[in-house]
């Protein structure tokens, strides 16, 4: 009975999916930038009058397994939006079109339009396969009058002066904690590995977890928890991360742009000049800022988009500074065209230096499909480590033995083809 | 047409849609689970290897995996043994004859069930917070130290155990009642003029005739049970703290879904249908044995 239904409903969305691919251009935008994205497409709409464009919002959580599921079923969209981490997963399924070609007939976007870590994210091995649309990054929110109150007028720039001013915020007790990192967020320690001029995965495809940048990456990592400068707790213990902020449990939290409009919505009225933003520190003796990580969306067209002129189109629409301001006005999302930069809008707003430093130093993610796993495997592992359950010269090792595991079958692919 | 024939095609859609939906996809997946096929492959089969039993020995020393077998027994041994405990209570009492209002107890008990799992992690999720939870309120109330319900790997299982059972347990009280009913009220009669006592009457008249009913209870709860994926997969992140929470079913599924290694998430599931087959037969030959 139920296999019947299954097969009834699979024909009834079979059955739509076919009238809808008529001659609709199709463009899958995820989470709160497909809810928004309406706002700044009616200029593409009174551009090209005849075209039907169908936008689906798919939520971000669902939206890796639905973009897999559709590659598989062969119906995907002309254009999506993707995390820009999945880049290297589409293209060992063979699923994007290379956007190469095309870039050199527009004029809207160029390379030197873009941020060089960003851009990194989108090319593989010689070709280009997505156009950042947002840019996102990692850096430090911190509390201005709690640094001030312990006599420290500047953010931190190496990681020296940082565990310093920690030490200091906690003597002088403004909170029980310094900075807040949290266990399930694996950022952090990757740019610090990052920033010691470490690689994750080499370019023989081994992993570099026994290596004296992750070594040392690790190490400070985990000094800040057993100093407690940071509480040993995922983001849900801690709740409302914005009231503790506020209350000053914590005086410095490593996080993205997203937050820059929730920190102002949901902070106290008070409280808005008492904090700032910063790049990440360096380690001692490395150049300033410290790297983070390139994160953000990209627009993709798929290969076997029936409409790929529209939807290139679609795509250098996206791409302009100007609809990428007015992109920024309804979401927040930093532009990822230099060109949008000089706009008032984020011109002016100081908040925002900080992130345009940043993002001139930032990496992406090893250029793998399995870069996700790698990085979810990392943190679970570290937390043992944190937790204090497994000695860190163990999980180095076998760090090394199981990512090198995951990478058995790429490495075996890589032997055939050469 | 001969009673035979006819028999046939009676059944002939049931068998047809058995075979496409269940016998190939199960023969489909056995045979996926003898290669390596993997995101690679889905792009170019060209690139899937036959690796005959290889998944199944990485599996063997795969400490993940054993980390979620474990993790699934605990589920299914406290979880289950609660939930069917807890639905004879309730079933028993509401038997009672001297109780008012069965019929909103009934209800009351059975409401859980119709509801979706998502829809009651996430309410459970709000209850076990730290801050502003509703379990630290009464904890606080009793004068306890708070806490990190979801978040600490030693409460986070015990966690999702509560809220299964008490989502679960009035499913299978409904079944016991309806178990209780077809006790013939004259084995009590007779019972209680031999002198039993309740308990006796309970241990040498109920039990026993709950016998076929307690099987389909057992069976179906501990097959239930093993299947454990909606509520990690909801209240903590698919299976954290420390992977404290990682069932049988959510590793198959971030195995086969989230990574895309679908060869070794068929490997995965052939153990786990192995698993559940031996175990089902176990509960069936234990209780369904005639007491002497």
């Amino acid at each position: 009975m139920r296999a019947l239904l299954l097969a009834g409903t699979w024909l009834l969305f079979a059955s739509c999916a076919l009238d809808r691919s008529r001659e609709a251009l199709t463009f899958w935008a995820l989470g709160r930038e497909g809810e928004a994205v309406e706002q700044v497409l009616a200029g593409f709409r009174a551009e090209h009058p005849t075209l039907r464009l169908e936008v689906q919002q798919i939520p971000f959580s669902a939206a890796h397994e639905k973009l897999l599921t559709a590659i598989v079923g062969r119906s995907t969209p002309d254009v999506a939006q993707v995390g820009n981490t999945w880049i290297p997963e589409l293209v060992a399924l063979d699923a994007l079109q290379p956007l190469d070609g095309w870039l050199t007939r527009v004029s809207v976007t160029r390379k030197e339009n873009h941020f060089p870590g960003i851009w990194a994210t989108n090319t593989l091995g010689e070709h280009l396969w997505g156009i950042p649309w947002y840019v996102d990054t990692r850096l430090l929110f911190y509390r201005k009058d709690l640094l001030a109150r312990a006599g420290i007028q500047q953010p931190p720039r190496d990681w020296n002066e940082w565990l310093f001013a920690m030490r200091r915020l906690k003597e002088i007790g403004t909170g029980p904690y310094a900075m807040f990192l949290p266990l399930d967020d694996w950022v952090p320690l990757v740019a610090f590995t990052w920033q010691q001029e470490g690689d994750l995965v080499g370019q023989d495809l081994e992993p570099r977890f026994c290596d004296a940048p992750f070594r040392s990456a690790l190490a400070f990592y985990l000094q800040l928890f057993r100093e407690e400068l940071a509480p040993v707790m995922g983001s849900a213990q801690v709740g409302n991360y914005y009231q503790r902020f506020a209350d000053g449990w914590f005086a410095m939290y490593i996080t993205g742009p997203w937050n820059l409009g929730e920190f102002r919505q949901r902070l106290p009225a008070p409280m808005a000049t008492a904090w700032d933003t910063a790049p990440l520190p360096a380690p001692a003796g490395k150049p300033y800022p410290g790297v983070s990580l390139a994160g953000g969306s990209s627009l993709v067209v798929f290969r076997r988009s029936r409409h790929k002129e529209q939807a290139l189109e679609l795509v250098a629409y996206l791409a302009r500074p100007a609809v990428q301001v007015a992109f920024y006005r309804a979401t927040g999302d930093l532009p990822a065209h230099r060109q949008a930069w000089e706009d008032p809008a984020l011109a002016g707003d100081p908040k925002l230096f900080a992130f345009r430093t940043q993002l001139e130093r930032v990496r992406p993610l090893p250029m793998l499909p399995e870069n996700e796993r790698i990085v979810q495997h990392l943190w679970q592992k570290v937390e043992g480590a944190i937790r204090g359950v497994v000695h860190e010269e163990k999980l180095c090792r076998e760090l090394n033995q199981e990512v090198s595991a995951m990478l058995a079958k790429r490495r075996w692919l890589m032997g055939k083809d050469r | 047409m001969s009673e035979r024939t006819a028999g046939w095609f009676f059944i002939a859609p049931a068998l047809v849609l058995l075979a496409v939906f269940f016998v190939l996809p199960a023969t489909f997946g056995l045979a996926l689970s003898l290669t390596d096929w993997d995101i690679y492959a889905v792009g170019n089969p060209r690139n899937a290897r036959f690796v005959g039993l290889a998944n199944f020995k990485t599996l063997l020393f795969d400490a993940l995996f054993w980390r979620a077998l474990l993790n699934t027994g605990y589920f299914v041994v406290v979880g289950g043994t609660l939930s069917v405990a807890l639905s004879l209570v309730t079933a028993l009492a509401l038997h009672a004859w001297w109780l008012k209002g069965k019929g909103l107890f009934r209800t009351v008990f059975f409401a859980p069930v119709v509801l979706t799992v998502v829809a009651v992690a996430i309410v459970f999720r709000n209850l076990y917070g730290f801050d502003f939870g509703l379990m630290n309120r009464f904890l606080k109330l009793l004068g306890l130290a708070p806490i990190f319900w979801l978040g600490d790997p030693k409460w986070a299982m015990p966690a999702i155990i509560l809220m299964a059972v008490w989502k679960n347990f009035g499913y299978n009280m409904v079944i016991f009642l309806a178990g209780l009913t077809t006790i013939p009220e004259t084995l009590y009669e007779a019972a209680r003029l031999d002198g039993a006592s309740s308990w006796q009457q309970f241990r040498y008249v109920t039990l026993p005739g709950l016998r076929p009913t307690m099987l389909f209870v057992v069976t179906t709860t501990l097959i239930g049970y093993f299947q454990l994926f909606a509520e990690p997969y909801v209240m903590t992140n698919g299976g954290g703290p420390m992977n404290a929470t990682l069932s049988l079913v959510l590793y198959m599924y971030k195995e086969g879904f989230r990574w895309w290694n679908m060869g070794y998430a068929a490997a995965v599931a052939v153990v786990l249908f192995a698993i559940l087959l031996g175990i089902t037969a176990l509960s069936r030959k234990l209780l369904s044995r005639e007491e002497v």
